[in-house]
């Protein structure tokens, strides 16, 4: 099949022609808007006074929660979002109003005049104040399998832990945007920077009280989204909709990216506590595991993030008796939210530091311990079932695992990093291989469903709308292959529009790593449709058997008589004067998927992604300061659409990884501040973070997969981001070499501090 | 006398009467509809702007500088020519800069990817296609490597000689005086001191890497400004057998590349100082002037004893380095005053250093930043030792107890051992969004630690 080998919009990205939300020729008159920000993490609004602002020069409006004709809430499971509160702020730097004037300057300079009285009231500023003070959102969650308390009792050894894990700031390049204008038959029409278009359509009727109908959603592509433009796109495109409403003119936001960090929510910060049973081979009875992940102000998706995290803790290993007890904190910060892994990264880099204890402990090298607790499909087929109750089905792991330790030639440099490091008192290097056990799907069922329309004109092109969004992932670039691919024409005769609610209506985030497989089921329905009604047209024209009509490199012919074929436009052209539709719809749901929340059962994932890295790093004693020398990845994309697409998804999934375990930090003061708001003080990695030596492969499965994704592909979006948890480990595995402790304590991240300070302890030990 | 000053964009002069001086060129870009300079950050950290900007060296040779357009103010501009990624191609045949991009995927979401044509474009030009090349430019996509290696493509290209190359060929006039309403943009000290007794409130601007940040977050900085970039008496650097002197407006990169091998504490520290775009705007001028406590450059002058040059309606006045920094962002330079030049002594038996420990490695802003110089006679006795740091104290500080505690000790394991737990002990750094103030003090005594185990084992 065609193998696009660049994204579909590189040309346009180069030459800086590939337009973005606040590039577009935007329409006269157009106004922008500026938050006025609270200057506390919790407070009563007592009195909002606008006077002096509203009579700044250029300022057109100051909105305030009065203003709202419809429902004050983005909130996308609870409705406990406002746009603006009325009466409480929530987090530090929370928008209470927004200033609207001609530009944004002038926008700016009125919304520090907005007088705003606070009552400040003590806030909760971080996951144990919340457990301190029992404040969370919704009641516990619970996922749990066996007898957990006698297996914890009948297991030969014992040992408990907590673990304490930073968040991540998505640094899209591109900051949220959107602008909206209300049209002269009343439509309000919306171009948004959002993953997920039918949400901010809802959101955006929901706010200004009117039918969705009423709402149109586009969305060109996105300069970055990772996550944090699924729903937190949503209170921007409600305030600029507000605007243009109230003012009956078209209204933009861009958000400074001080503004951006500060206003939106983040990947969520985890706490975890852990009490795990086990045997002198280092397999695991039992395990008692505890969650806390910081919610921020509202619900927001916290829920099934944390969920996420429950059902990933497992990672690759089976665990007999387990019981995950889950909570959201809820604390006066910016909301937190989806980002790529949705939890599941959390709940893994918990597993990995359970089986990392557990080796410790023993003294056993930590990769033979994982390799014991592997879920094993042919080998020991009643240890290959999740504490969901979900087999691990197609369980490519136990294989691939042995393929990369072959490849990266892990045991003979095992051996070559033990003996450096009893040449080197200051200086360790650090050696690890983890696995990674990813389910696709999203965990709400609804939400695996996805729709496309695809038009053919009578000249032979054909224009493709789908219901996914393209952020840079090269979604649009899979779906141009599939639809050339179904349609058997070259993806040049093929022109991609922008997402548009009402092209494709209720359509699910584009998120989960799941776009492709949803998204490219759907186009290739419709375009399946297109070529039931084109193929009889050819047959006659062709003068044989319908099923013998074959459309292939933008000709059609028969099967039997490859040499004479006719052109697919000419095709096209009889078909629209025999009076049959060239346009169709696709849609698709994904088979087979159950999942009950109360019981924390069911069978929730179409299938499973796998992958395996290994990392090797050098640590300073005297600063903390580590280096990545070398990674090895390997992992599973099924048969690939695009591979130049998911090698970059791989290789981009794991920096943004090593991003979040090493050197992105976030830091609020005491009030609650977020001081850590601008890339000078907030860092991810830098090309001088990735390692010289980074080698990238694909996965060659031998057995073909009992489920049926696209073209036999598998999502790739999130599942390699977990890869980087081999950096986490291989920083353990280099501090450990310091000392001859038995637990190596290691923060979340591994900044120079942190791993500065996991050395004096272990020194210390 | 006066003609509009103008600037050229990508070979057309643009008229800069109406700009707002304080505006930056990203901004101004944008509100022309030229959207393919990108806004990632606003502050000089992200190098979505990037653009090309030419620059004639005393030498009279003409280069493509890297710069990021959100940190260069309008009134900076006159004169100058700058080249944006809109420039680039010619019609639909792609510059190979962008062409690697393209064939190597090294774009995903593309919104970085500009600022990174503009410097691979730079780095075909002055010959540096390395990761230093790119360091200034965050990509949240691809994880790099796919752009590493479009720019080692790009570097195993034969050069052809084409329109850019050609026109870093033609002679240009020395930049000259000029005004956008209230920055003034002086070609001569004299001209820059008697503006700054005209304007006293005018505030002097070098390469706005500093209050370019300010500028470009709207805030208000000055009611003017007196920009010291094309004043030809802070460009030079004389290189004379005991000591080497900077003049206050050479930039870093200039720096780093004219006085390479000379100060081993310079050759530690400018590759990590900052990232390209701003390596080539920033200077030392600029950096004493803005009197960062953890300004990477303060440690080394004090290291090595160096003086600071300053001019003034009253002359000049030099002065040594000890004794310079007061408080907190407080120096001994009067408002009225320049500074010229900084003298850094060559480093004749000493061994030197330089230290940076920060979040991240590359391009970020330091923890502790930390320069030392120790003399030792034959016996290994410490004969003249400076331990100097930035980051552990409200100014750039010398570790003078620690220092004495040295003088005349044979360096042995205690002897480093008693120094490490002093320098420990010597400073009261804080606490902050970049790190814990016990391991900035455990900073200070492992990096001369660190220092004994690299260069004095």
């Amino acid at each position: 099949m065609s193998k696009p080998t660049t994204h579909e919009s590189a040309v346009g990205h180069v030459t800086g022609r590939a337009v973005y939300v606040d590039e577009q020729h935007l329409p006269q008159g157009l106004l922008s808007l500026y938050p006025v920000q609270a200057p506390h993490a919790h407070a009563r609004i007592l009195a909002i006074d606008a006077t002096t602002a509203a009579a700044m020069p250029g300022v057109v409006a100051v909105l305030t929660a009065a203003d709202i004709p419809g429902v004050n809430n983005t909130g996308p499971i609870v409705h406990d979002e406002p746009v603006m509160p009325a009466d409480l702020v929530s987090y530090h730097g929370q928008a209470v109003a927004w200033v609207v004037a001609e530009d944004e300057a002038l926008a700016m300079a009125a919304a520090t005049a907005v007088r705003v009285d606070y009552e400040p009231l003590p806030p909760i500023l971080d996951v144990h104040a919340a457990l301190a003070t029992n404040t969370f959102h919704l009641p516990p969650a619970k996922v749990a399998r066996g007898e957990v308390g006698a297996g914890l009792a009948n297991a030969p050894h014992r040992l408990h832990g907590e673990l304490m894990i930073g968040g991540q700031d998505h640094f899209y390049l591109e900051t949220q945007a959107c602008w909206a204008q209300v049209d002269g038959e009343g439509i309000v029409q919306v171009t948004s920077s959002t993953q997920h278009p039918s949400e901010t359509q809802h959101m955006v009727a929901h706010v200004l009280g009117i039918a969705s109908n009423r709402v149109v959603c586009r969305c060109l592509r996105m300069g970055g989204g990772f996550g944090g433009k699924e729903t937190q796109a949503n209170p921007f495109a409600a305030a600029v909709a507000l605007a243009a409403w109230k003012t009956g003119r078209p209204a933009r936001v861009k958000l400074h990216r001080a503004l951006d960090m500060q206003l939106t929510g983040k990947r969520h910060p985890f706490y975890a506590r852990f009490e795990v049973g086990f045997d002198d081979a280092g397999l695991i009875h039992a395990a008692r595991i505890e969650l806390v992940a910081d919610g921020g102000w509202s619900v927001d998706l916290s829920p099934p993030v944390l969920m996420r995290a429950m059902v990933h803790v497992d990672n690759a290993y089976f665990i007999p008796h387990i019981e995950v007890i889950g909570r959201i904190a809820k604390t006066n910060l910016a909301s937190n939210t989806a980002f790529r892994g949705f939890g599941g990264p959390q709940g893994m880099v918990v597993g990995e530091e359970i089986v990392d204890r557990v080796a410790r402990f023993l003294g056993l090298p930590v990769d033979q311990v994982r390799e014991r607790n592997f879920y094993r499909e042919s080998e020991t087929p009643d240890r290959n079932q999740t504490h969901y109750g979900q087999p691990v089905v197609d369980n490519e792991l136990p294989t691939l695992w042995a393929q990369l330790r072959a490849r990266s030639d892990y045991d003979a440099r095992r051996r070559d990093i033990d003996a450096f490091n009893r040449l080197h008192a200051q200086k360790k290097r650090g050696l690890a291989i983890t696995p990674v056990k990813f389910g696709i799907s999203f965990n709400k069922t609804e939400y695996n469903q996805a729709g496309a329309l695809v038009h053919v004109y009578t000249d032979g092109s054909v224009q493709l709308n789908h219901g996914g969004t393209e952020m840079g992932q090269g979604l649009h670039t899979k779906m141009l292959a599939v639809a050339a691919r179904t349609l058997g024409v070259s993806a040049a005769r093929i022109r991609i529009m922008p997402t548009s609610t009402d092209k494709v209506p209720n359509t699910s985030a584009t998120a989960a790593s799941s776009g492709s497989d949803l998204n490219g089921h759907a186009v290739k329905a419709a375009c399946e449709t297109l070529i039931a009604r084109m193929v009889p047209v050819a047959a006659a024209s062709l003068g044989g058997d319908a099923g013998e009509v074959r459309f292939e490199h933008d000709r059609v012919f028969l099967c039997d008589r490859p040499d004479t074929s006719l052109a697919f436009e000419d095709v096209v052209r009889a078909t629209y004067n025999a009076r049959i539709s060239l346009s169709a719809t696709g849609y698709y749901r994904t088979p087979g998927l159950s999942w009950d929340p109360k019981l924390g059962r069911g069978h929730p994932f179409y299938y499973y992604a796998f992958g395996a890295a290994v990392c090797e790093v050098e640590v300073c004693g005297l600063t903390g300061v580590q280096r990545l020398l070398r990674a090895d990845l390997l992992h599973d994309v099924g048969d690939s659409i695009a591979e130049l697409i998911d090698r970059g998804q791989i290789e981009g999934g794991f920096v943004q990884g090593l991003g979040w375990l090493t050197s992105e930090e976030l830091r609020w003061n005491a009030q609650g501040r977020l001081l850590t708001d601008a890339p000078s003080t907030y860092k991810i990695p830098t090309v001088g973070d990735v390692p010289e030596d980074f080698r990238v492969d694909l996965y060659r499965r031998a057995k073909s997969p009992s489920t049926n994704v696209i073209f036999h592909s598998k999502g790739v979006g999130e599942p390699p981001f977990m890869l980087a948890i081999a950096a986490r480990e291989a920083i353990r595995d280099a501090v450990a070499a310091f000392g001859d402790a038995r637990v190596v304590e290691l923060a979340a991240p591994s900044t120079p501090e942190a791993i500065y300070n996991a050395i004096v302890k272990v020194r210390g030990a | 006398m006066h003609t509009n000053p103008n600037f050229m964009l990508n070979g057309r002069a643009v008229d800069l009467a109406d700009a707002e001086p304080t505006q930056s060129l990203l901004r101004w870009l944008k509100s022309r509809q030229q959207h393919g300079t990108k806004e990632g950050c606003g502050d000089g950290d992200c190098g979505a702007c990037t653009v090309a900007m030419v620059e004639t060296d005393a030498d009279g040779r003409s280069h493509y500088r890297a710069v990021n357009s959100c940190l260069l103010p309008m009134g900076a501009l006159p004169g100058r020519e700058i080249v944006t990624v809109e420039g680039l191609a010619d019609g639909e045949r792609l510059h190979p800069a962008q062409r690697v991009m393209v064939d190597g995927a090294g774009s995903q979401c593309g919104y970085c990817t500009p600022g990174f044509v503009m410097s691979l474009f730079v780095g075909t030009h002055d010959g540096d296609l390395s990761d230093h090349c790119i360091e200034g430019n965050l990509c949240r996509c691809t994880g790099y490597r796919p752009i590493r290696d479009a720019a080692k493509r790009l570097a195993a290209l034969p050069i052809v000689e084409d329109r850019f190359g050609a026109a870093l060929q033609q002679p240009r006039a020395a930049l000259t005086s000029a005004r956008v309403g209230d920055f003034h943009n002086p070609g001569t000290l004299t001209e820059a001191l008697a503006l700054k007794q005209r304007h006293p409130d005018a505030i002097w601007i070098a390469g706005a890497t500093d209050l370019g940040v300010n500028l470009s977050r709207g805030q208000t900085v000055a009611p003017a400004f007196i920009a010291l970039d094309r004043i030809a008496e802070l460009q030079g650097i004389d290189i004379d057998t005991d000591a080497v002197r900077i003049g206050a407006g050479v930039s870093l990169s200039r720096i780093e590349h004219e006085l390479a091998g000379l100060f081993p504490l310079l050759d530690d520290m400018l590759p990590w100082f900052a990232a390209k775009q701003v390596k080539n705007r920033a200077t030392f001028g600029g950096s004493l002037g803005s009197a960062s406590p953890i300004g990477d450059l303060a440690p080394i002058l004090l290291a090595l004893g160096g003086s600071v040059h300053l001019a003034g309606p009253n002359g000049v006045r030099d002065l040594p380095i000890d004794g310079y920094f007061l408080d907190y962002r407080k120096t001994q330079r009067h408002a009225d005053e320049l500074i010229v030049a900084v003298t850094l002594p060559r480093p004749r038996d000493l061994v030197t250093a330089s230290y940076k420990i920060a979040k991240r490695q590359t391009d970020d802003i330091s923890i502790v930043a930390a320069s030392y110089a120790i003399r030792l006679d034959r016996d290994r006795r410490v004969l003249d030792v400076r331990l100097a740091y930035g980051g552990v104290a409200a100014i750039p500080s010398r570790a003078v107890k620690t220092e004495a505690l040295l003088i005349g000790e044979v360096l042995g394991d205690a002897l480093v051992e008693r120094a490490r737990a002093s320098l420990v002990a010597e400073f009261a750094p804080l606490s902050d969004h970049r790190a814990d103030a016990d391991y900035r003090r455990a900073l200070a005594g492992n990096l001369f630690a660190k220092f004994v185990a690299e260069k004095l084992a």
